[in-house]
């Protein structure tokens, strides 16, 4: 017991309090954090609530001395101090998990804990840490075998560690960004209670968190992050749900639809209860059922990671469908080949453009074909018929504004709004059936934006259906006739787009309301 | 015949002397995650060097300083191509081979066939010596012999036990991780690329001073390639490298037994390398996830990327 007491002493640093005082940083003159006021105190759990892209992450950078601010200061106890890299803020006594954890899998749990620990021994050091470990793992009742390696340990114990890393280290303030996103219900649990015991222990804590539950669950103030600025500001106890999603999502949801009304045609898409695994293997969708008809737009809104990617890659042929139909005009498609579901009427403006949606090295020319050089069109035999090629390609340009000075460039060379049209206007150009758009407007300006979604209706008018994926919830309600959520694999609703339920929908994207 | 045996394993340890000095600085570089081809020409820097400084001074041991230096010295062209300017360390270190094997050349082309009059004398450890079999093998050798043994478990030592060790093992592994837990990533890599070179070099002087006391041209044959397959087969650990290199060593000098034997002496003096090829062969049947590699071996560390 008195080594425990004389441990604790030696090691927390102490900070009272913690102020960032009006905070700004922007990137490339983009802002993403505007005057920003944060205070925290020890013992106390406070959790940054936002949709992605709010400036969450930015603001814990900051702290964590990965980032400058522009402008604005922080405070420790009142006195002003200056971080200039994670090694500082260390010593400052604030320590972060990030959201995907900084550990080398091929080590045991000890060699990633005596990387950073200052107080490591030169000679044998894991004979000084896996006494550490024990002990911390008793403190705060941790449970985790110091020898064995990370990549045997669950997503929980490996987070486990890394509180461990920041602890050894000193953390008085500990800053968990999106902890739950990669654990079990059981191990959310568990975080829960270790997270109490630190705070009982005089621990301060950042809970970085788009989930309400959660932060209702475990924070003593909120609070909401909207597009760079601070939305608002609660004790838990005097609020609700509610209007924490209504701060989060900036607005009651206002319908702003100028597009004309057109009457559905007929079915295109079904999906029938579909089961997809993610990357690791684990579900990523739920049973996801569907139907989407002519001269409709469905959007898909919900925070990234819910399964949006693994849905879009489904349907287009690039992941494997363990269970269930996909039906394109009631021709069978599920997992075909993407040549073949393109075949079939379906194009695909993936997420990550420059990775999957070109070949950068290639010429205009070459991309404009990519996935119709098969076609009688454009190749004869063993060879591309160029002449029609680039014909092709100077429609594409002209129709769609590609700013380009040649189509003989390189894609590389073009813009993120260029490169976006011309992969629209590659996905369209043979009349689809189905559009499936994932966040075609992302990153790019308001030009840009304003003429993809003026495109995406005009589809749309001609008889097209599509499907689209986007995080600005801006853009789901400007252009889609009907709207799902998505939370963790499931929709938690598909509703008309007029629907007045839908002021719901911050609830519906925190997984805290289903209908 | 016990005479023979006992002459050939004596010889199987100071051919796989070199081997092991090389492969020993190749795995400290490797486990930091630079791959580096080099070795072949930094070893012929480090034997043309050993080689003319002993002459001249006629103190090998000063010899072997200034073939480290130099090896040292001349393997900061692929650290500073690999690391600070994040080229391609495969054609890095093609060209570090390149330049020491013709560099060597150049320096060493009036020392061409000289003989070495000094002599460095074997060690006769007092009563292991005496040991029947063993001590005549592994007792009454060279002092390079010994240094390579000491090295290489020096720096098992060195990778495993101690703090510094686990910070090259994890740059290896991780950069981006090694670098928020406050370790210099950058001067992490030098430090191991350039002991790596010194090894190397180290391995050299071995070759020109000791094993064959003169200096010709492509003297060091290919034993640099073989320490970089070498690294491969003692799975990234220098405990492991002794033995390995030993075995080497003993298919060096094996084909003096055999040549009697009327097998043809020029398929005898292929057979290290195509031991080599068959070590890597069968390494690449086992499961590459099994292997240890480095996970970031090769790969150029950046930063800002995400």
């Amino acid at each position: 017991m008195l080594s425990r007491l004389f441990f604790k002493k030696s090691i927390m640093k102490k900070i009272k309090c913690l102020e960032m005082k009006s905070i700004s940083k922007s990137f490339h003159g983009i802002p993403a954090n505007q005057d920003i006021n944060l205070s925290i105190e020890s013992g106390e759990i406070v959790g940054l609530l936002g949709e992605n892209g709010a400036g969450k992450t930015t603001l814990m950078n900051i702290l964590y001395g990965l980032y400058q601010p522009d402008s604005g200061q922080i405070n420790i106890n009142g006195n002003r101090i200056r971080i200039n890299n994670p090694v500082e803020s260390i010593s400052h006594g604030i320590g972060m998990v990030h959201q995907h954890f900084m550990l080398i899998k091929n080590h045991s749990v000890i060699e990633n804990i005596a990387l950073g620990y200052k107080g490591t021994p030169f000679f044998f050091p894991k004979m000084k840490i896996r006494e550490k470990v024990h002990l911390f793992s008793k403190k705060f009742d941790f449970r985790i075998d110091p020898d064995k390696k990370i990549w045997q340990l669950s997503a929980g114990e490996q987070q486990r560690v890394e509180i461990i890393k920041a602890l050894l280290n000193g953390a008085a303030l500990l800053i968990l960004d999106e902890p739950t996103s990669v654990l079990t219900p059981r191990e959310i649990k568990e975080l829960i209670s270790i997270l109490r015991g630190m705070k009982a222990k005089g621990h301060m804590i950042i809970f970085i968190s788009h989930k309400l539950d959660e932060i209702m669950e475990i924070c003593d103030r909120v609070i909401v992050l909207q597009k760079g600025k601070i939305a608002g500001s609660a004790d838990t106890k005097d609020t609700d749900k509610k209007s924490l999603a209504r701060m989060m999502v900036g607005r009651d949801v206002v319908f702003n639809i100028n597009k004309e009304k057109l009457a559905k045609g007929k079915k295109v898409l079904s999906v029938e209860n579909i089961n997809v695994n993610g990357d690791k293997g684990l579900p990523a969708l739920n049973n996801i059922s569907f139907e989407l008809f002519e001269n409709e737009i469905l959007g898909v809104a919900g925070v990234s990671g819910n399964g949006q990617r693994e849905l879009a890659e489904a349907i287009t042929g690039i992941r494997p469908i363990l269970s269930g139909k996909v039906k394109i005009k009631g021709r069978d498609i599920t997992n075909k080949s993407p040549r073949c579901i393109y075949d079939n009427g379906v194009s695909h403006v993936p997420e990550e453009r420059i990775r999957f949606g070109i070949a950068p090295g290639l010429f205009l020319y070459d991309n404009a074909i990519l996935k119709q050089h098969h076609l009688k069109k454009f190749s004869s035999r063993y060879f591309l018929r160029y002449n029609r090629i680039k014909n092709h390609t100077k429609t594409i340009v002209n129709k769609f504004k590609v700013s380009t000075h040649s189509i003989n460039t390189r894609v590389r060379n073009l813009s993120g709004g260029n490169i976006q049209k011309l992969i629209l206007g590659r996905e369209v150009s043979e009349q689809p059936q189905l559009l499936v758009a994932s966040h075609p407007t992302y990153g790019l300006d308001v030009g840009a934006t304003e003429f993809l979604r003026k495109h995406l209706l005009e589809l749309r008018k001609q008889g097209s259906s599509v499907l689209l994926f986007s995080e600005d919830l801006e853009e789901i309600f400007e252009l889609c006739d009907r709207i799902a959520v998505i939370f963790d694999g499931r929709f938690m609703a598909v509703l008309d787009s007029d629907d007045e339920r839908l002021c719901d929908i911050g609830l519906m994207m925190a997984g805290s309301k289903k209908i | 015949m016990e005479d023979i045996i006992i002459s050939t394993l004596q010889r199987a340890m100071v051919a796989g002397t070199p081997l092991l000095l090389a492969t020993t600085g190749e795995i400290i570089c490797e486990r930091s995650g630079i791959l580096n081809l080099g070795v072949e020409g930094v070893m012929a820097i480090g034997a043309v060097i050993a080689f003319i400084v002993t002459m001249i001074t006629g103190h090998p041991w000063l010899g072997v300083v200034a073939a480290m230096a130099a090896g040292m010295a001349i393997s900061v062209i692929h650290a500073f191509a690999s690391i600070t300017l994040k080229a391609n360390q495969v054609v890095s270190g093609l060209a570090l081979t390149m330049l020491g094997l013709g560099l060597s050349g150049l320096i060493g082309k009036p020392y061409v066939g000289k003989p070495l009059l000094i002599k460095m004398e074997d060690l006769n450890l007092p009563w292991l010596s005496d040991i029947p079999w063993l001590g005549k093998i592994l007792f009454s050798q060279g002092p390079f012999f010994y240094l390579a043994i000491a090295l290489a478990l020096a720096s098992w030592f060195f990778l495993e036990k101690t703090r510094l060790g686990i910070q090259v093992r994890s740059t290896g592994e991780n950069p981006k991780a090694t670098e928020t837990q406050g370790i210099n990533v950058t001067m992490v890599r030098y430090l191991s690329v350039i002991i790596g070179g010194g090894f190397s070099a180290l391995a050299g002087a071995h070759l020109s001073i000791s094993y064959s006391k003169s200096w010709i041209e492509g003297m060091t044959a290919g034993r640099g390639w073989i320490a970089i397959a070498l690294t491969i087969f003692a799975l990234w650990n220098p405990g492991r490298a002794i033995w390995a290199a030993f075995l080497f060593g003993g298919i060096f000098v094996v084909q003096y037994l055999l040549q009697p034997l009327g097998i043809s002496p020029n398929f005898l003096a292929m057979l290290p390398y195509i031991a080599t090829l068959f070590i890597l062969l069968l390494i690449s049947f086992k499961d590459p996830k099994k292997l240890n590699a480095p996970a970031m071996l090769g790969e150029p560390y950046n930063r800002g990327e995400r």
